[in-house]
């Protein structure tokens, strides 16, 4: 179990009535690149949230990092990229200080930065090519450089682990490929990114495991042997004939 | 008239003191909080707490209690109400909202006409700052630089809470805490404000100095300011006309702030509009 960043076993999670997820077993080893598929409502969401310990399951176990969900909170291994849709850009932060709220976990009860904060963050920026975009308003930036801000976040964070939800809506194809480029050097530099994504199309050039979700873990693996016609097609309740498969 | 004489004569009476004093914490509680409100999208919500006071502020009076203290237990009553129907049922939040805070203003008229005289019913529901007695300025004044003091100290927390919430939860940051800690201070600023402004023209207090912070600048700390500037020069102007012209205080302080706001979007849209001509000139 050594060498696994994200383990789910037998988990269920009920919202009231409405059973979201249901015995999802899944093992994610470090240093992969997982993406997530299956249709809206599916329950990819929460699987997201119960990795992030935001919701607990009724029954399984999740451990993160080695971690239970509360104590991986603390430690900060998990950082989420959020939806584009569900970020206010109005909101009067500059980037810079958009990666500063990474490190807020790691500081006191009154949040100021300190020294290691900022050449932390500084770092996070050069990282991920946004330096020089560090004083401006998050609104006034390209679709590609919002993405690479909450990286950056992630990053200044110092998570192990990255989650992006649906990370390439909305990016034409030259920015969604160096937004994947970043991620697969991040992959390289010895993290462990999963993202959600509806793009099948780039998915077997981009993730190196796929998990299907249809209420449970309908499969998971390498994805040259999980992401297969057979199981895509089940994982969306139809045939897939524009997706070229393995 | 010499100008410093037309600030400071006022001064001399103990009344006006008081009135220009209080009006000036309120502005500043106000300020710094309407530019989290108006960030987290919950002007509504301020709207209904401070509705929803108004039982709590009549009960106080016939107890012999603070204001501050019966109008905050009502602000909660009211908060969790809102928050428990709003989960249970498949009503939208503002109808919810809508729904309790008119039920439990209802209630504090009913009580109003059963026990306090219609003037005093005037000064709650519209405010009376320069009538305060020595004990409710001393009350207002603590309690409301208290309040600025604590948001001040934790606004990275708080403005973290209001631009992802999701974010400081999977931190571990104890959001449901921070939650109830905001709607908090927002009842007792609310409720601090109350004899200032009154119960139906605070919420403009909460609204109006954040929302023009925000069309000016791109900073949060600057909005803070900005608001707190704007806040303090509307609630002096409301001060010195009630002295003066004899005018309401909170009557004038509200629409001086609806002015600024008025004047800094016409502004705006001015110079919008200038600059997109020019550029679409000079391309």
């Amino acid at each position: 179990m050594k060498d696994i960043a994200i383990s789910l076993n037998e988990v269920n999670v009920r919202y009231g009535n409405n059973i979201a997820l249901r015995d999802a077993t899944i093992n994610i080893p470090y240093h992969s690149f997982t993406g997530v598929i299956g249709m809206n409502g599916a329950g990819k969401s929460t699987l997201f949230k119960a990795i992030m310990g935001l919701v607990t399951p009724q029954t399984g176990t999740i451990t993160i990092c080695g971690d239970d969900p509360h104590t991986a909170q603390k430690h900060g291994h998990v950082a989420y990229v959020p939806q584009s849709e569900l970020v206010d850009w109005d909101f009067p932060v500059s980037v810079y200080e958009v990666v500063m709220m990474g490190r807020i976990g790691t500081q006191n009860i009154l949040k100021m930065a300190s020294a290691v904060d900022h050449d932390t963050v500084k770092t996070a920026l050069e990282r991920v090519n946004m330096t020089a975009f560090k004083d401006r308003q998050i609104g006034e930036l390209s679709g590609g450089q919002k993405k690479r801000v909450f990286v950056a976040r992630a990053l200044a964070q110092g998570a192990d682990i990255l989650l992006l939800d649906e990370p390439f809506a909305g990016l034409d194809a030259t920015t969604e490929k160096s937004l994947i480029a970043l991620l697969i050097s991040l992959k390289e530099s010895g993290k462990t990114i999963i993202l959600a994504t509806h793009d099948l199309l780039s998915l077997p050039d981009t993730c190196d495991h796929v998990a299907l979700v249809k209420s449970t873990i309908i499969g998971f693996g390498p994805t040259k042997e999980v992401f297969t016609k057979e199981l895509v097609e089940r994982t969306f309740d139809g045939i897939l004939n524009h997706v070229k498969f393995n | 008239m010499d100008i410093l004489n037309f600030i400071l004569e006022p001064l001399q009476y103990a009344f006006m003191f008081k009135a220009v004093v209080v009006s000036t914490i309120v502005g500043v509680a106000c300020a710094i909080l309407s530019c989290f409100l108006v960030l987290k999208g919950w002007s509504l919500l301020g709207d209904a707490i401070s509705h929803a006071v108004l039982p709590g502020v009549v009960l106080a009076y016939m107890l012999g209690i603070p204001f501050g203290l019966g109008a905050f237990v009502f602000a909660m009553l009211a908060v969790t109400l809102i928050g428990y129907i709003k989960n249970n049922t498949k009503i939208k939040e503002d109808a919810v909202m809508g729904i309790v805070f008119t039920t439990l203003f209802a209630l504090g008229l009913m009580l109003i006409s059963k026990i306090i005289s219609s003037v005093d019913l005037t000064h709650v529901l519209f405010g009376e700052v320069l009538g305060i007695s020595d004990n409710d300025a001393w009350y207002t004044f603590i309690i409301l630089a208290l309040v600025s003091l604590v948001v001040l100290i934790f606004r990275r927390t708080f403005l973290l809470f209001c631009f992802d919430p999701i974010h400081a939860q999977s931190l571990g940051l104890p959001v449901r805490f921070i939650h109830y800690a905001f709607l908090s201070l927002l009842a007792v600023t609310i409720t601090g404000s109350i004899q200032t402004v009154g119960i139906i023209l605070v919420i403009a207090m909460l609204i109006t100095p954040g929302s023009t912070a925000f069309l000016l600048t791109k900073r949060f700390s600057s909005m803070l300011q900005i608001a707190i500037g704007i806040s303090l020069i509307s609630s002096l102007i409301g001060a010195y006309s009630s002295y003066y012209f004899n005018i309401a205080t909170g009557g004038t302080i509200v629409f001086v702030q609806g002015c600024i706001f008025l004047l800094v979007f016409t502004y705006q849209t001015i110079v919008t509009n200038y600059k997109s001509r020019r550029q679409l000139q000079t391309s």
